[in-house]
């Protein structure tokens, strides 16, 4: 059966157009620096700004951390609800979602005042524990991708007959859960991992309302300072997601589309 | 002229031949099958003639008229497909009408065939069901009806039992062909289940890696298979290698002993090694009959499986595999036991192609 | 019998510590638990208590009714305004690039190109999405720069800005179409290629079949779809805050506002516009979650 293939045709071309130009034109923008030529200085600059460095660092850092304590809460609440629990695997995709659900800047909101230097479990007294509370605020925001990431790869992986081998060999849940379970699931944490990088290394708004040194807050300081620095680093941004995306296609599915937290 | 005529019929995806030297001519009201394993080519020929693919070369007329080149919805053919394909958001009586719908028939019209064609496949109260709600026999009936309803010329069905239980395979299979009969209306059914090809078609198309082996009736392919593959893909077959003694008087021998076929072998020479053909049931332990074949071997198995007893006789280098009735008076024979088996000559079926030593 | 075999009968009741193994499941799963309520329950729990209290305590729906004061419903309208439109033209476009990746008859490589590049730029979102569009559409952008050099016309002139609504919702397209191609794909792939087929055998032409087939069985994706991207702009804040700033009065901006320093004068209000928003989003994906299983149930 043949089909008419202009009008698909158009619609790629169309899309391309959308969303290639402006990645030309910032692109190109950013070259702008030097007048009369087109250079690599506004690149310069940036790597070279030390607020730059600090700021992605900052945000590395709260990454990595992100990702573990994110992993350390979804493997194992992953895995006892396949294998013990599984009246309670409603509830906790439903928990799972709310992050979707729950605007990132109305959590946020939650955290301040709930948890500021008068309450009851006060964070944000000093830096340091400020930082703690925006990491889990992180760990809310990747919380859905996370989570459907490792659960998927667990249901892959029949979690029970696993179990049941090892624990006919001898092991206790710790090395079961380190040593059988981890290794089996690592692609999909690598995927949640990956997407989380992205996530946390973007993310504005709690980052700001925290007034935390993150990457976010100091991409909007340059955007309302500078002129060519800005569409430098909103390159830069984009090649780090690329980047992202690409090591989750590599390593396999899991994790799908929108940060919505970080818009 | 037939009905349908396909001619020369050839399909290549880049260099693979699909289908090759497709030849059929169809009388209006025959049920013809296309038999064959997965990759034969079977369902890609169906295509073609409902014009979903596009021949590479060849022809296809329905009652005269070329149709190679008119669109699926031109051609006024029913098709069933193996996953039923029900439009899932309409109702059983709505799928039924979805033809005449989109050919703008009065909706009167339209009621009352629907009504005709859900009594045809006896689910007449079934109108206001969704798909979802149905089982999957039901579903395919209903796939049936729907493509009856707009009047094909042709019927063509693409493994329509395929996904069925066996059980309701069996009673559908029978009403599929009861309603056929009732419309007469002319159909191709692919299947690679050769009990359901046999037992439906008034015609097979044989067919093996985009080639026709063999069109026949079923009684023709069974008894009379052309080729190896025939032979073995239809019914279960004992296949022994046999040394052509004398070609004219068609005497050879199977493991050194010397057998007669029931005609020569023309095409054959002394010493050439031929693949032959014995059906299980066609071998039996009875020896008193003096113009049968005789082969002397010793038990090797003996199957009791209810009404048939299926004793493994083992020779030289060859077995055969041979059934008999259970018979509650006499105990069928111990394991190891030397036994003689005979054979009428006229069943030994000499296949084509000589093989290799 | 297993006691003839001499294996032991397992016990799969109680482990050697004596603690059942649903307990320590339940243990294993604590922290969980404790991270959801802590973080997720707790916050959103004060949010709606506190919007229906004063700022002394007591129980009052005075807050919600001065949700409806000029500015904050204007701030609710404007938001809106936003949403809808970025999500019916991001479904739109959405729809015919996720057909075309997918249906189209196009190249084999065109369909993962797209998704992947999809999942890149829906999470391709604020600041530097607001970066990129200035550098576009900006009075010194590219695209500005092509129309007055090539066609002699500048869109400033005919009075487009890209620091505007429309300069927000064509921004925001940016990650709402991807988004929508990202959540199409899966459901036109459930719309099964023998439907095509038996819809043109029956004689049905291709805008039949999508009128009587292939719509119907998805316009619970499509709308499902179209909600869920309403709700992802009306939660944004990031891209609108760099490229618009406090210009456009969306209730992001002015919830942002508020926690920053509290403009509106009125602690619980601020509550109240949170759960507000949360009301709006909550409604938004509890639709999408009956549609879904509508449709899912059709599709079984």
């Amino acid at each position: 059966m043949k089909q008419s293939k202009v009008g698909p045709w158009i619609a790629i071309i169309i899309g391309t157009l959308y969303f290639v130009v402006p990645l030309i034109a910032t692109f190109e923008f950013s070259l702008r620096m030097r007048r009369g030529e087109y250079s690599f200085d506004s690149y310069a600059i940036v790597l070279a700004d030390p607020r730059f460095q600090e700021s992605f660092l900052y945000s590395t850092f709260q990454s990595l951390a992100t990702i573990i304590v994110g992993v350390l809460l979804v493997v194992p609440t992953a895995y006892w609800i396949q294998l013990r629990l599984p009246r309670l695997r409603g509830i906790v995709e439903f928990l799972t979602l709310l992050p979707l659900v729950i605007p990132a800047i109305c959590l946020v909101f939650g955290y301040l005042r709930l948890y500021n230097s008068s309450s009851w479990l006060p964070m944000t007294g000093n830096d340091t524990a400020t930082s703690v509370l925006l990491m889990f605020s992180y760990v809310a925001l990747s919380l859905p991708y996370m989570y459907r990431a490792v659960d998927t790869g667990m249901r892959a992986i029949d979690v029970r007959t696993l179990t049941e081998a090892a624990e006919s060999l001898g092991a206790k849940w710790p090395t079961i859960l380190f040593f059988v379970i981890f290794p089996n699931v690592r692609v999909a944490i690598l995927s949640g991992a990956f997407l989380t990088f992205a996530i946390v290394i973007g993310e504005f708004t709690m980052a700001s309302l925290l007034d935390r040194p993150a990457f976010g807050p100091y991409l909007q300081l340059i955007g309302a300072n500078r002129a060519y620095e800005p569409p430098a680093l909103a390159i830069m941004a984009f090649m780090i997601t690329w980047a992202c995306m690409g090591f989750i296609q590599l390593f396999g599915r899991g994790a799908r589309g929108a940060a919505i937290g970080t818009v | 002229m037939a009905f349908l005529e396909i001619n020369n019929l050839r399909k290549s995806f880049g260099a693979n031949r699909v289908v090759e030297n497709f030849d059929l001519a169809v009388e209006r009201g025959e049920f013809i099958s296309f038999l064959g394993p997965s990759g034969c080519g079977k369902t890609t020929t169906l295509r073609m003639v409902a014009g979903f693919e596009t021949p590479t070369s060849g022809s296809i007329r329905i009652d005269g008229q070329d149709v190679v080149g008119l669109h699926p919805s031109q051609r006024k053919v029913g098709m069933v497909f193996q996953s039923y394909a029900l439009f899932p958001n309409m109702t059983v009586a709505q799928n039924v009408a979805f033809g005449l719908k989109v050919a703008k028939r009065p909706s009167a019209e339209i009621g009352t065939r629907v009504e005709e064609m859900l009594k045809l496949i006896k689910l007449p109260a079934l109108g206001g069901r969704y798909p979802y709600q149905l089982s999957g026999g039901q579903q395919q009936r209903v796939a049936l009806a729907r493509a009856l309803a707009i009047k094909p010329r042709v019927l063509l069905l693409d493994e329509p039992l395929s996904a069925l239980d066996a059980k309701i395979r069996v009673s559908l299979r029978e009403e599929i062909r009861a309603v056929q009969r009732q419309l007469g209306i002319t159909t191709i059914y692919v299947t690679h289940d050769q009990e359901e090809a046999l037992s439906m078609s008034d015609r097979i198309v044989v067919m093996n890696e985009g080639r026709v082996d063999q069109i026949g009736t079923p009684f023709e392919i069974y008894n009379r298979p052309r080729t190896r593959f025939v032979a073995s893909f239809v019914g279960t077959l004992n296949i022994l290698k046999a040394k052509i003694l004398d070609p004219v008087s068609g005497r050879i021998a199977i493991d050194d002993q010397d057998v007669r076929a029931s005609r020569g072998i023309p095409d054959g020479r002394a010493g050439d090694i031929r693949t032959v053909a014995l059906r299980p049931e066609a071998v039996s332990l009875e020896n008193r009959v003096s113009d049968r074949n005789h082969l002397r071997g010793v038990i090797e198995e003996v199957s009791f499986l209810g009404s048939v007893v299926r004793i493994r006789v083992q020779f030289n280098g060859s077995s055969i595999s041979l059934d008999t009735f259970n018979n509650p008076g006499l105990p069928p024979p111990e394991r190891g036991a030397p036994v003689t088996v005979s054979f009428a000559p006229e069943d030994l079926l000499v296949l084509e192609g000589t093989e290799a030593a | 019998m297993a006691q003839q075999s001499g294996i032991a009968v397992h016990q799969p009741a109680a482990t050697r510590s004596g603690l059942s193994q649903v307990t320590w499941a339940i243990i294993g799963v604590a922290p969980f638990f404790l991270f959801a309520l802590l973080f997720l329950i707790l916050p959103t729990g004060f949010l709606f208590v506190g919007s229906f209290q004063d700022a002394d305590g007591n129980f009052t729906l005075i807050n919600i009714a001065n949700l409806f004061q000029p500015l904050i419903l204007k701030a609710y309208w404007t938001s809106i305004k936003v949403s809808v439109i970025s999500a019916v033209l991001g479904a739109l476009v959405g729809f015919f690039l996720a057909y075309a990746a997918v249906m189209g008859g196009l190249p084999r490589w065109l369909r993962p190109m797209v998704m992947t590049f999809s999942g890149v730029a829906s999470n391709f979102a604020g600041v530097p999405l607001a970066f990129a569009f200035l550098a576009t559409l900006g009075p010194t952008g590219l695209v500005t720069a092509f129309f007055i050099e090539y066609f002699d016309f500048s869109i400033y002139r005919a009075g487009f800005r890209v620091v505007s609504t429309w300069g927000l919702i064509l921004a925001y397209l940016y990650f709402q179409i991807p988004l929508m191609v990202l959540i199409l794909a899966p459901a036109l792939d459930g719309l099964k290629r023998e439907w095509r087929e038996a819809s043109a055998i029956l004689g049905a032409s291709s805008w039949q079949y999508w009128r009587y087939v292939a719509l119907p069985v998805l316009w619970p994706s499509l709308l499902g779809a179209t909600i869920l991207l309403f709700a992802n702009a009306f939660g944004a804040i990031a891209t609108a805050y760099a490229l618009t700033g406090s210009l456009l009065n969306l209730v992001t901006i002015q919830l942002y506002a508020q926690i920053r320093g509290d403009v509106l004068h009125d602690q619980n209000l601020g509550y109240a516009l949170a759960f507000g928003m949360i009301f709006i989003t909550g409604l938004s994906n509890g639709a999408y979650i009956w549609l879904r299983s509508r449709s899912d149930r059709w599709l079984r």
